[in-house]
């Protein structure tokens, strides 16, 4: 066989490894079908993998070899980290693809066979400029997410002015080397001035718009890679790309919609900082608390319960707990469902993972424009460790910061439960009015130790 | 511009088109799943990084690769492994009495 002969078997080869993936996101469409996708993926892949070991131009396969073994011995760890601590590796994982994209560009530059054109010295740039961003604005975030960095934003006066003049510098670097691709001391510095941007993108932004972040994060990891195979010249690498970055891409417009944020106000708006002030003077409001003696009569008296999880619950580990609770309450016939608000963890659908670990059904893992019709006929509303996203304000007070987000009509439920360690408000600082209703009762105390007292109290009493 | 960008261009919107078809039909259930999938599937960048190894150039663009070969390889293996982990998770109520 001639090496052009083998050329176009080799990218019939990765024709089908595009279809193959183009079937695998299909497939996710349902739970169903969806550890089918993840084999038309994995059998994607590997075809891919083992075809380009077959290129003609490798003279050397000592380094493949060898990178693939320590990459095989990174990602099955990778792969196996516990299902809460799934954002920051979903971030580590957008840092590793973009520094891929990035170090690539790099290289690509760097062989100097023939003299780059402007358009390709252009297309590098600005592939080399986006991965290399999304590469330090990934580690930020998963160092946030992990809780090395601190979860609030940090800001300081003047901060989008320094943002946006280091992005310019970055720009203008690129421009710099399109007009006159001889240059090459430039391209270190414009790869340095993209990996500060990188930083300074990302610090400012707090742990609740997190969900965001790592959306629009996995968007520029897409769209890098998809630049790339423009660089190089491979469909393969422009399909990945296009495919994953669309996806990061609704993901991130779905999520800002549950903020009622546009990308604008979640990159340079700083959320967490004007409610510190707002929090000091409140008038004394009367709360009601209970026991989960209490809770537990009236969660057996019902016949509609709805669970709002929330961070606190997976903080606590109480989801096994919770379980315990769903089971308890369905074997006594009561109808529990849950209702799951796309930002109650920090990423998107986080919540329904965790809750399916704890081997809760999906088909009562019920989204919020579905279940919140539902409410008003529901007995109980039992919120565990969700705040910001149940906070009436956002409907009625013009004042509050998340006025306009959507949120949970816990309210209307016939009941309201909060497990809650204490007063102290959410993640975004701001003030619950849920918790003074006269149909709200608040159960002060850990998440799984309550929900463990209340699951004891229903098994056992009687 | 060059012939190659103009083809490429041509599949990306379309591929991008199709993307957006396939990922508003996901279920938001699976929102989470579906970015550790398509993360693995983005790690097919690890094929040009195999490449640029395996074409030995210069020690600059061997490190490199290397380097890159090694992150996407990683980022292949674990975010199969990961996806796959949390879809067995997702039963029905009607599967788990059987």
């Amino acid at each position: 066989m001639n090496p052009l002969e083998l050329q176009q078997y080799l990218d019939f080869a990765y024709i089908v490894a595009v279809v193959l993936f183009i079937l695998s996101l299909k497939l996710l469409s349902s739970p169903a079908t969806s550890r089918w996708g993840v084999l038309a993926g994995e059998i994607g892949a590997a075809l891919a993998v083992i075809v380009t070991l077959f290129n003609p131009e490798l003279v050397q396969y000592k380094w493949i070899i060898i990178t693939l073994i320590i990459g095989a011995g990174v990602g099955v760890p990778l792969g196996l980290v516990q299902m809460t601590a799934v954002p920051q590796r979903t971030a580590l994982s957008h840092a590793f693809g973009a520094l891929s994209a990035a170090i690539i560009g790099v290289a690509e530059y760097y062989v100097g066979t023939a003299p780059v054109t402007r358009f390709e010295m252009g297309e590098i740039a600005l592939e080399v400029i986006i991965g290399s961003l999304t590469f330090t604005g990934s580690l930020i975030a998963a160092g946030k997410l992990q809780e090395i960095l601190p979860q609030r934003p940090i800001v300081y006066t003047g901060q989008n002015i320094v943002s946006l003049s280091v992005l310019a510098g970055a720009l203008g670097l690129a421009v710099a080397l399109v007009v006159n691709p001889a240059q090459t001391m430039l391209f270190p510095i414009m790869v340095v001035v993209a990996l500060i941007f990188g930083v300074l993108l990302v610090t400012p932004i707090g742990g609740a718009d997190m969900p965001t972040v790592i959306s629009l994060l996995n968007s520029y990891a897409g769209f890098s890679a998809a630049l790339l195979g423009f660089v190089l010249n491979s469909k393969v690498l422009v399909v990945a790309g296009a495919l994953d970055g669309s996806s990061g891409f609704i993901l991130s417009v779905i999520m800002c919609k549950a903020m009622n944020r546009s990308f604008t106000n979640v990159m340079f708006g700083a959320f967490g900082q004007v409610q510190a002030s707002a929090g000091g003077a409140k008038e004394e409001r009367v709360v009601r608390s209970a026991t989960p003696e209490d809770a537990a009569a009236i969660l057996e008296a019902a016949s509609r319960v709805v669970i709002v999880p929330g961070y606190g619950m997976a903080v606590a580990q109480a989801q096994h707990k919770v379980r315990e609770l769903y089971d308890v309450l369905t074997k006594k016939g009561v109808d529990v469902r849950f209702a799951i608000h796309p930002v109650a963890r920090r990423m998107p659908g986080h919540m329904n993972v965790l809750l399916a670990e704890a081997d809760i059904p999906y088909e009562k893992l019920i989204e919020m424009d579905e279940i919140n019709g539902d409410f008003p006929q529901t007995d109980v509303a039992l919120i565990i460790g969700a705040n910001d996203v149940t906070n009436p304000a956002a409907r009625t007070d013009k004042s509050s910061p998340i006025f306009g987000m959507p949120i949970l009509d816990v309210d209307k439920a016939h009941t309201v439960m909060v497990i809650k360690r204490s007063m102290n408000p959410g993640f975004a600082g701001i003030d619950n009015p849920l918790y003074y209703l006269d149909n709200t009762l608040m159960l002060f105390g850990d998440a799984k130790q309550f929900v463990t007292s209340i699951v004891k109290e229903l098994s056992g009493g009687h | 511009m060059p012939a190659d960008f103009i083809s490429n261009l041509y599949v990306f919107i379309l591929a991008g088109f199709v993307g957006f078809e396939l990922i508003k039909r996901v279920s938001p259930l699976l929102h989470t799943p579906l970015m550790s999938l398509t993360n693995a599937l983005d790690a097919i960048v690890v094929v040009a990084a195999i490449i640029i190894t395996g074409r030995h150039e210069t020690k600059l663009t061997v490190v490199l690769g290397a380097i890159a070969v090694a992150a996407s390889f990683s980022n292949m293996v674990g975010g199969f492994l990961i996806t796959d982990r949390m879809l067995r998770m997702f039963k029905s109520g009607r599967s788990k009495q059987q």
